[in-house]
């Protein structure tokens, strides 16, 4: 026989999942809190994705071919990842300009001067919606009022999202109950018929898609479970002390960034612990800063901090926080 | 308005005095004791702290020159002869004469010469490769390219060449710390006696097999036949596991051995152009 | 009930396509080389010289020292030379090499199947047999069985493990073989307990083989203290450390052995091999191979004699297929792949795996994502992103205090990887940089 055969070390055999696999899968889970966004928000939403995940994109090919001068990879995802998470982070209204400037902070800035893919410390999508956050207050904090295909692109009737609302009822001294009279009831906003940023509004949608993940194994329960425990925990307490300053759990739970945040933020891979123990105390302290921020803050939301604050507190969770390794404590039968 | 200004030099002036008298008693009390020739010595080593030396970095060597009684032992082959006559002249002492090296590949299975015979796509790392096969080749000696010794030289003095699969070694840059040396699992890098216009003559093979199953695996391996030993007029030539070795330090570079050698397994680098004898074994000119 | 072990553990593909093919003997060679290194420890020393000739079963190189094996000529005929010849390990090693005339076995050799099972040997004798008869564990370790079964001082041992989990994809000879020659196995268990001097004895089988597990149960009635245990199918539930905490809890203590918790663990091989040795004075000469592959025509378990080469055990498989681009002597997921097929088979040879072009090449490498998923399948509890990466940057002084050295390169972290980085690579070279840096430090 004339072949040559193949030699490597073993093992000979790879599994079917690779990194696209994985990030088109995020992409999937994600379709049903798109096609939720572009239903409230209409032409807007469809814009402000298309621009955001194609500049992504194009940020990661012109910085990797021209100027690290290495092969690009856009062909495995992650930016594509990127694009759609930070389109579903800001207002369906936002400028195209503004848009192309938070994907060059988040794949030029965030990704890439670290190393590219799995080097960067920071969620991407987040360093550039905080960034804009700061950079264009006006812009990023004027949410469309979700009506549909009416709901204009640059002409939108612009509200306050749910939690703006408590926010600033809560300044002025209002008793909760007379500020949740003025937000949608809780299966309207379990539905999405709030205003906010594009891919927050529905927690419907992002469950399924969050339902999707933990199906295909791409992401473990840890994480959103924790957030989302820890959140309701909190906000329950300081409910239960006082329902006139605090509003009920649920209503935290399906309000603002948080659903999209715990499913799919905070699972990023590359910015969050490598051990289940880890994923564990991560998500308590998103949780507990998303809470405080929320609460005593001076902004109404803090999920996108509170992951933040928490990808700085990963490296050393990774090296504090070991899986248990066999044959530490010996057992005998 | 002038009152602020001098206020501010005044307090500026007194912060600067106060800071500087508590560094002074700081560095007078943490004060290390040290001998200053050491600094004296580092200053004329290369500053590479690439441990060709064997120590840890330059200053490192420094301090065990200005301590050991002699130079034995302690040597830069960075620098080479003429830092360490400075060196020699700081601590007041004679330099030991060390030749001059330059590290040389001990194998000349190119594509053409060593047919592959499978085709390796584990982990690009010769210490992985080599534990796992002899090669990929018919050879268990030979190159494996996938480039450790590249990669541990510090001087940027080699790189891996495409076409034949092998290392290439940039006398000019080569400074022989041995890092490839060390680097590579099989031996395969030598650091032999630097001569005049960079020529080298050595035996390009590290085959231990006997002549049969050797000529077999590599158009170019040493069948140890010995034919080399026999010609040469210095006995600068050894013959031990079916390959011979040529010493460097003995070599004349009359090249007798070169056109001897029936397979081409010896080389010769940088010598002028030789008439070619007619019905002889071609004689591989390597430029 | 199916036991398994807690943490980590894949599951690929069974792809068990000889699972019903019944064990063929393989016609004799018309040579065959014999390593004098088939085995853990010192190679052994030729006894015979070149033109002797040599009866099947006598001995052909002498152990040396206690960490070490016989080797036993496998076929009669002429020694044709005694040299080195390239074999399984990738080099060359020292080989006798023979050439086959008939099949004439040493007259001391009892050849017959009837089934012994009273035990007329002491510890000591039954431990010297299986030394004279070069026995080693078949599971691929080729560990001195002779040595595993003596129990060094301050040490105690209460229970056997057989390991017929046969986890690896692909492979079925132990499969097989405790379907057709199960009583032999158990009397061979029963053996090994006498040498060992424990009363109880588990048989550890996958659920992917009912047959087996079923057969062995009814046979085991006969056979006091022995037991089988099924256990859920998950790869390296085959690895010893696992099958001991799944069948008992215990866990071995990271860098002991089953011994430190009263456990010895042989394969189902070797624990015919023992019955063979100790009954029928056979010593270790063939041992049966699963030759498989999606393209190979006739697959099969076949009981082959060592030192075939591996060419024949193909062309008896129906021969090499077309699109064949990779060969694997062993399982996929720890064997070794072959540059050649002229190798001899030795007494680790499991099986040997042909794999079609398409499934030969690695996939490309892309950068490390950080998805935590080589450490979740880790049954060793280990961090396999940070031990590649230390021992890719040579941090050897991380890497052992991450406790490298406990890896067993079962391969499940770089089988999982989706960015299909040579996981295994680097931890096996950091391993073996670790274990020297020790052992120069214990030396100096």
């Amino acid at each position: 026989m004339n072949n040559i055969l193949n030699v490597s070390p073993s093992p000979h055999q790879q599994s079917p999942e690779t990194t696209r696999k994985l990030m088109y899968g995020v992409v999937i889970a994600l379709l049903p809190a798109l096609a939720a966004s572009i239903y409230y928000f209409g032409i807007g939403a469809i814009i402000v994705t298309l621009t955001s995940v194609l500049s992504c994109v194009a940020v990661e090919y012109l910085i990797q071919k021209f100027i690290l001068k290495v092969k690009p990879s856009i062909s495995d995802g992650s930016a594509v990842v990127t694009g759609l998470l930070l389109a579903f982070n800001v207002p369906s209204n936002l400028p195209v300009h503004i848009i192309v400037i938070g994907a060059i902070i988040a794949i030029g800035v965030a990704k890439m001067t670290f190393g590219g893919l799995g080097n960067n410390p920071f969620n991407p999508a987040l360093v550039g919606r905080v960034f804009l956050l700061i950079s264009f207050p006006v812009q990023m904090t004027s949410w469309p009022v979700p009506t549909g295909f009416k709901t204009g692109y640059a002409d939108a009737v612009t509200g306050a999202t749910p939690l703006g609302l408590l926010s600033e009822g809560v300044k002025n001294g209002d008793a909760v109950s007379a500020i949740m009279e003025k937000i949608p009831s809780h299966m309207q906003l379990f539905y999405g018929q709030m205003g906010g940023s594009m891919g927050e509004v529905a927690a419907l949608a992002l469950i399924i898609g969050g339902i999707y993940l933990l199906w295909k194994k791409i992401i473990t329960w840890h994480i959103p479970v924790t957030v989302l425990f820890t959140v309701a925990l909190f906000t329950g307490i300081l409910w239960l002390v006082d329902p006139t300053k605090f509003a009920d759990p649920l209503f935290h739970l399906l309000t603002g960034g948080l659903m999209l945040g715990a499913i799919y933020m905070a699972t990023d891979y590359v910015t969050s612990p490598m051990t289940h123990k880890g994923m564990i105390i991560y998500g308590i302290g998103i949780g507990v800063i998303t809470v405080l921020i929320r609460t005593w803050g001076a902004y109404p939301e803090g999920v996108s901090f509170a992951i933040l604050i928490m990808n700085a507190f990963v490296p050393l969770l990774n090296m504090y926080i070991k899986p248990r390794r066999f044959g530490r404590e010996v057992k005998h039968g | 308005m002038s009152s602020i200004v001098l206020l501010t030099v005044i307090m500026l002036s007194l912060l600067g005095l106060a800071s500087a008298v508590i560094l002074y008693f700081v560095a007078q009390k943490f004060k290390v004791v040290e001998d200053p020739r050491i600094d004296l010595v580092t200053e004329v080593l290369p500053g590479a702290n690439c441990a060709g030396c064997g120590y840890t970095g330059c200053r490192a060597l420094a301090e065990m020159l200005v301590k050991s009684e002699s130079f034995e032992g302690l040597n830069c082959p960075v620098g080479g002869g003429e830092t360490m006559i400075k060196v020699a002249d700081i601590l007041g002492r004679k330099a030991l004469a060390v030749e001059p090296k330059v590290a040389v590949l001990r194998c000349n299975g190119t594509p053409e010469n060593c047919t592959r015979t499978s085709f390796y796509d584990g982990a690009t790392n010769c210490r992985v490769a080599h534990a796992l096969y002899g090669g990929n080749t018919g050879c268990q000696y030979g190159c494996l390219g996938c480039g450790d010794c590249v990669i541990a030289c510090k001087f940027d003095a080699m790189y891996m060449d495409p076409l034949t699969q092998l290392p290439v070694i940039i006398d000019e840059k080569c400074v022989s710390c041995g890092a490839c040396v060390k680097a590579c699992p099989r031996n395969l890098i030598e650091l032999r006696k630097r001569n005049k216009k960079d020529r080298k003559i050595y035996v390009s093979c590290m085959n231990k097999d006997k002549g049969g199953p050797a000529r077999k695996a590599c158009k170019v391996a040493c069948i140890g036949c010995g034919k080399c030993v026999k010609i040469c007029p210095y006995e600068a030539i050894t013959m031990a596991d079916n390959l011979a070795f040529i010493d460097s330090f003995k070599c004349k570079l009359c090249r007798k051995c070169v056109s001897e050698c029936p397979t081409a397994a010896i080389l010769e680098f940088n010598f002028p152009v030789k008439e070619e004898k007619p019905a002889e074994p071609a004689i591989t000119e390597a430029v | 009930m199916f036991k398994t072990f807690p943490k980590g553990g894949i599951h690929p593909p069974e792809n068990k396509l000889t699972a019903d093919k019944p064990i063929v003997v393989l016609p004799l060679p018309a040579q065959v080389t014999v390593p004098v290194s088939q085995h853990i420890g010192a190679p052994a020393t030729t006894v015979v010289e070149k033109g002797a000739a040599v009866k099947t079963g006598q001995v052909i190189a002498q152990a040396k020292g206690f960490v070490s094996a016989n080797i036993h000529s496998p076929v009669s005929g002429k020694v044709n030379k005694i040299e080195p010849v390239t074999d399984t390990t990738g080099y060359k090693q020292m080989s006798v090499v023979i050439d086959v005339e008939g099949d004439e076995w040493v007259d001391t050799i009892d050849r017959s199947s009837i089934l012994v099972k009273e035990i007329t040997m002491t510890r000591e004798q039954i431990i010297e047999r299986c030394q004279q008869c070069g026995l080693v564990g078949l599971g691929g370790a080729t560990f001195p069985t002779h040595i595993k079964l003596t129990v060094p001082a301050g040490k105690k041992c209460d229970l056997i493990i057989i390991n017929g989990v046969e986890c690896e994809p692909y492979l079925t000879a132990d499969h097989r073989l405790m379907l057709e020659k199960g009583a032999e196995v158990l009397a061979g268990t029963t053996i090994i307990m006498k040498a060992l001097g424990v009363e109880k004895a588990i048989i550890g089988i996958e659920a992917n083989k009912p047959d087996a597990i079923n057969h062995l149960t009814a046979l085991s009635k006969d056979f006091e203290g022995v037991t089988v245990q099924p256990l859920k199918v998950k790869y390296p539930q085959g690895g010893e450390k696992q099958l001991i905490k799944s069948c008992t809890g215990r866990e071995v203590p990271s860098g002991g052995l089953p011994l430190d918790v009263g456990v010895v663990v042989q394969n189902v091989g070797t624990a015919f091999a023992v019955y063979e040795a100790v009954q029928k004075n056979k010593p270790l000469i063939e041992r049966v191979v699963t030759v498989t592959g999606k393209s190979v025509s006739n697959p099969g378990n076949f009981l082959v004699r060592i030192g075939t080469p591996v060419s024949s055990l193909i062309e008896a498989a129906g021969g090499m297929p077309e699109d064949t681009g990779k060969v694997v002597n062993g399982g996929p997921m720890m064997g070794k792949a072959l540059a050649m097929t002229d190798v001899p088979v030795t007494k680790g040879t499991s099986g040997i795996i042909l794999f079609p072009a398409d499934e030969a090449r690695r996939s490309e490498v892309l950068p490390c994502i950080r998805c935590g998923k080589c450490s979740t399948v880790c049954a060793m509890g280990l961090e396999p992103y940070l031990l590649a990466a230390a021992s890719e940057k040579a941090m050897w002084e991380k890497a052992e205090k991450e406790k490298i050295t406990d890896c067993m390169e079962c391969g499940a972290c770089a089988y999982t990887c989706p960015a299909k980085r040579p996981l295994l690579d680097y931890i096996r070279l950091g391993k073996t940089t670790v274990m020297r840096m020790a052992r120069e430090r214990i030396t100096k």
